[in-house]
């Protein structure tokens, strides 16, 4: 090798690990605002974790003692409502916007699909207080139909990309065997697609469990658990904030944390559960 | 006896005028053989027989596909429009690349197509497994492994695995699009024997890219080129004696 072949073999070495170095400290810098609230979270909130912290009525500001029981319940109560609402009508959603995907009602779909992914929670919060809270006062279904609303368009998007994926030399198979067109997206096309599907079930869930705006609009928060679907109800999310807008910063704050961390924690239990649930049938 | 028939057959995709006015007969209980370069029609061809075409929208088909005189594109005597779902049942196909079903156990695989047709007794379906996986020499492989996935098996024990999948819904003609492409000389050449012990029960119409298989398994070969029918006859004949000159530079591989 000549000097000058040395030394573009040298420029280039220091080129790509001038790159690779951007793109780590970029990396970096994107994961210190993560790790610190983890930290932050963890720190502060497991030490308040205890059995009765978890299962005792949430107790008035500046109140010490008391827990967040109605919080975890109502919490569960309403994405289950957001699910049984935003699953189905998202999966099969989903699934139409893949299957007909040169019909013209899929594009305006699509579209429409997309402006609703992006419209700010308060919004859907304050559609759900007229058509539900201003008609029936403070309820959970309200609240379930809020969060619903916002699962819709990204279960929908999540189906819709993954159903896609599914190689067409799959479908063409089982048409193949003159299986019917609705039967292969039952038995082949969507199983195919589990996975892409559940994985976006979860990241809907994750992504309303801590929403807040549309909750203090429809459920607006109690102290009590849950006794009729027709009373204000607790949420965690509005216990975190409740808690942390209280003057007595050693009572009620040490509660916020200990709500974030249970909140955090939940997300993270369902994540673990539907993989472990979703895990390959078949070991390659 | 024709099997199938193809008459007048134009195949368009949005503009692109694909195959032009085919005429050909499938002789039943044949091997009947589709060659020509890459991008003549052969797979268009080979698709329109058991309308998977119907799938794009863009696509257009205009001709008569008959089978036992019953045309499989419309309108039999009763001009009653006929459903392609069974089309399909009586014309399966075997695809280029393997395709067995990856949610799917071999087990559920081979009776994929079948539960449609109401057998769910567990000792039947056992039954029937056994026998299509003997049929297609893959049983001594895999008999210990039914409830493994289908994609755990090699390329050319997936592909046969697919063949038993297509002969379980017993159709009468098998459609085979260049199925050994994807595949080594051993796999192949099951393969191949495969065929030969098919024609006694099935009509087969393959697709290959490899005149030499053509020449082993075919009764009857047809060479398509840009999308017109050149020349079909005996595989002897035209391999041996071809009519017309283009078959001979093809075949003699001066071109393609």
């Amino acid at each position: 090798m000549n000097i000058s072949e040395e030394r573009r073999f040298k420029i280039r070495n220091f080129k790509n690990h001038l790159m690779i170095s951007l793109c780590l400290i970029a990396l970096l810098i994107g994961l210190i605002p993560l790790i610190s609230i983890l930290f932050e979270v963890i720190t502060k909130g497991i030490s308040q974790i205890n059995f009765d912290f978890l299962t005792q009525e949430i107790y008035p500001l500046g109140q010490p003692g008391g827990g967040i029981g109605p919080a975890i319940q109502g919490t569960f109560i309403v994405i289950l409502i957001a699910c049984l609402i935003g699953i189905p009508i998202g999966v099969f959603s989903g699934i139409y916007l893949a299957e007909y995907p040169y019909s013209k009602m899929t594009f305006i779909a699509g579209f429409l699909n997309d402006i609703l992914s992006n419209m700010p929670s308060i919004v859907i919060g304050i559609f759900a207080w007229i058509l539900i809270v201003s008609v029936t006062g403070w309820s959970i279904l309200a609240g379930g139909f809020a969060l619903g609303i916002m699962m819709l368009p990204l279960i929908t998007k999540a189906t819709e990309e993954s159903i896609k994926i599914v190689p067409t030399n799959l479908r063409e198979a089982a048409l193949a065997l003159g299986i019917p067109n609705w039967k292969t997206t039952l038995t082949i096309t969507v199983p195919t697609a589990k996975k892409g599907i559940i994985t976006g079930i979860l990241l809907a869930i994750s992504r309303v469990a801590g929403e807040t705006a549309p909750l203090l609009l429809t459920i607006l928060g109690s102290r009590f658990f849950l006794t009729s679907f027709f009373e204000p109800t607790a949420a965690l999310p509005l216990t975190i904030f409740n808690s942390s807008q209280s003057p007595f910063k050693y009572i009620d704050w040490p509660k916020a944390w200990g709500a974030s961390f249970v909140l955090i924690f939940l997300v993270l239990i369902i994540n673990v559960a539907v993989r472990l649930l979703t895990r390959e049938k078949f070991k390659k | 006896m024709n099997k199938i028939q193809v008459e007048n057959l134009n195949v368009w995709f949005s503009n692109k005028h694909v195959l032009n006015d085919i005429n050909l007969n499938i002789e039943k209980n044949k091997v009947t053989a589709i060659i020509g370069p890459s991008g003549c029609g052969k797979t268009t061809l080979i698709r329109s027989m058991n309308r998977m075409h119907d799938l794009l929208p863009d696509a257009k088909v205009i001709g008569s596909i008959t089978m036992d005189n019953y045309n499989i594109y419309g309108n039999n005597n009763k001009n009653k429009s006929i459903d392609s779902v069974l089309v399909r049942r009586k014309i399966g196909m075997v695809f280029q690349k393997p395709n067995p079903f990856p949610t799917m156990s071999i087990f559920d695989n081979v009776i994929a197509g079948l539960k449609l047709k109401g057998i769910s007794n567990k000792k039947d379906l056992k039954n029937l497994v056994q026998k299509y996986l003997k049929l297609t020499n893959l049983w001594d492989e895999v008999k210990e492994d039914l409830d493994k996935s289908g994609i755990s098996l090699s390329g050319g024990q997936q592909q046969r695995l697919c063949i038993a999948r297509a002969l379980a819904v017993e159709p009468e003609v098998i459609l085979m699009d260049e199925p050994c492409s994807a595949l080594d000389p051993i796999a192949t050449g099951k393969i191949e024997n495969l065929i030969n012990e098919l024609k006694k029960e099935y009509t087969v119409v393959i697709v290959t890219h490899n005149m030499q298989q053509a020449a082993r398994i075919a009764d009857f070969t047809c060479f398509i080129y840009l999308g017109e029918l050149i020349e079909f006859g005996k595989t002897t004949q035209i391999f041996e004696n071809p009519q017309n000159q283009l078959t001979e530079n093809y075949i003699t591989g001066r071109f393609g």
